[in-house]
């Protein structure tokens, strides 16, 4: 019986996880534009815009970038799966990164000089976070012992308590997973022009959409690396985890309409000295006491 | 339900024009008007691009140049045509390099009337384009 449980359960996660992500993105719509005094659009508008996009002609430039758009939305999905499942987190943190790589090749594959400068960026941005994960990983089998998502739902105590200055570089770098500005060099998913709109300058109507519930499953599992820092055996802590979650979502939302687009150089330098100084302090600190 | 009709992604193209009607199309955007009420968004990309909007009329250089957009667009699409330079000509029709409105380079579903059109006109003329997307 209980492979059906883990069927009903990766089920739910395929459900779930997308209307979760299109509703964060509606109201990530939504607040951003009543920052800029805007009405915003309804908070529906990322499923509109996904239903419509499916609907659409698809042209492609080359066939390869289907399957590698495709790939890298089935990683990103397995990533959230697994995620989900409790199962280790280092494979959680492979799988994303796999995804990640497809999505740069889908750029480089079509041809276009925007795409080229968006992949090219985003194997930057790829630099600039993925130390931070790993580090993550380490300080949080540090603390729990265990790579297992699940095991954090064990301890007696959130691993924040030990780990407060990788979950502060961390945050740092979400805002480049997010897709937010400053950091949104390779892909915005403002209504930007030319550039910043990079990887996606040639893809049209299914890959587009396809990129964009990849996005979603990004996005909620940037958020779910936070809950892991909150979650501990207590159930009142689950809730506030969440609570949590949603707050380092809107402050990732004030950083977005407060700055300018950096240029890529200083996105690399200001990210790797902020891991470098959290993640090396706080890694120092786990081996010393 | 129709989900073409509620996320119209738009592409603004710039004929020869005095940039009245630019401003004006810009003026949709600010938070007076605000189009992404209605899901719009000012897209950069012909390929992402479900209305075209063309203001300014067309001359013997721009012609290639927005038929090359109109064809990158993918289906269903929708072409507006904004301001009296975009519709005839306008001011420019007798110039020398002049063709003509949108009408001289592709087919245009909406004409917006106005010198400079108002944004309220510029909306109007997108909400009824949507109904030409099938
Ligand atoms: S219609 Fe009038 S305002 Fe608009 S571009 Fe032409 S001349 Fe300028």
């Amino acid at each position: 019986m209980t492979w059906v449980l883990s069927v009903l359960q990766v089920l739910g996660i395929l459900i779930f996880v997308p209307i979760i992500g299109g509703l964060l993105t509606g109201v990530d719509r939504i607040i951003s534009a009543r920052m800029q005094s805007r009405k915003g659009p309804p908070l529906l508008q990322p499923f509109y815009d996904v239903f419509k996009l499916l609907k659409k002609e698809a042209t492609t430039v080359n066939h390869a970038t289907g399957y590698f758009v495709t790939g890298s939305v089935l990683f990103n999905i397995l990533t959230v799966v697994l995620f989900c499942m409790g199962v280790d987190l280092l494979l959680c943190i492979f799988a994303f990164t796999l995804g990640c790589v497809l999505f740069v090749l889908a750029g480089y594959s079509s041809h276009s000089p925007y795409s080229f400068v968006g992949s090219e960026r985003e194997l930057i941005q790829i630099m600039c976070y993925e130390p931070m994960i790993l580090i993550m990983a380490f300080g949080y089998y540090r603390v729990v012992e265990s790579f297992n998502v699940g095991d954090a739902f064990t301890q007696n105590a959130p691993a924040i308590v030990k780990l407060p200055l990788i979950f502060l570089g961390l945050v740092y770098v979400l805002t480049i997973k997010l897709r937010k500005s400053p950091f949104d060099l390779s892909m915005s998913h403002h209504g930007h022009q030319e550039i910043v709109k990079g990887i996606t300058t040639e893809l049209t109507g299914t890959s587009l959409a396809l990129l964009e519930i990849s996005h979603w499953f990004e996005t909620v599992f940037a958020l779910g690396l936070v809950y892991l820092f909150f979650v501990y055996s207590a159930p009142f802590s689950w809730a506030v985890a969440a609570a949590i979650c949603l707050v380092v979502f809107f402050l990732e939302i004030i950083i977005d309409n407060g700055f300018a687009r950096v240029k890529w150089k200083f996105a690399l330098t200001s990210s790797w000295i902020v891991i470098i100084v959290t993640g090396g302090a706080n890694l120092m600190y786990l081996s010393l006491f | 339900m129709k989900f073409n009709k509620k996320s119209p992604w738009i592409l603004h193209y710039d004929g020869s024009s005095c940039n009245g009607c630019d401003i004006e199309v810009l003026a949709c955007l600010t938070p007076l008007f605000d189009v992404e009420r209605f899901g719009a968004i000012n897209t950069g990309n012909p390929k992402h691009a479900d209305i075209l909007l063309i203001t300014g009329s067309i001359n013997e250089q721009n012609v290639s140049v927005v038929q090359q957009l109109y064809e990158q667009m993918p289906h269903p699409k929708a072409v507006v045509a904004v301001g009296a330079c975009a519709c005839t000509g306008g001011i420019f029709k007798e110039c020398y390099n002049v063709l003509g409105g949108a009408q001289a380079a592709i087919p245009v579903d909406i004409f917006v009337a106005g010198c400079a059109a108002r944004p309220e006109a510029i909306i109007d003329g997108v909400v009824k384009a949507l109904d030409k997307l099938k």
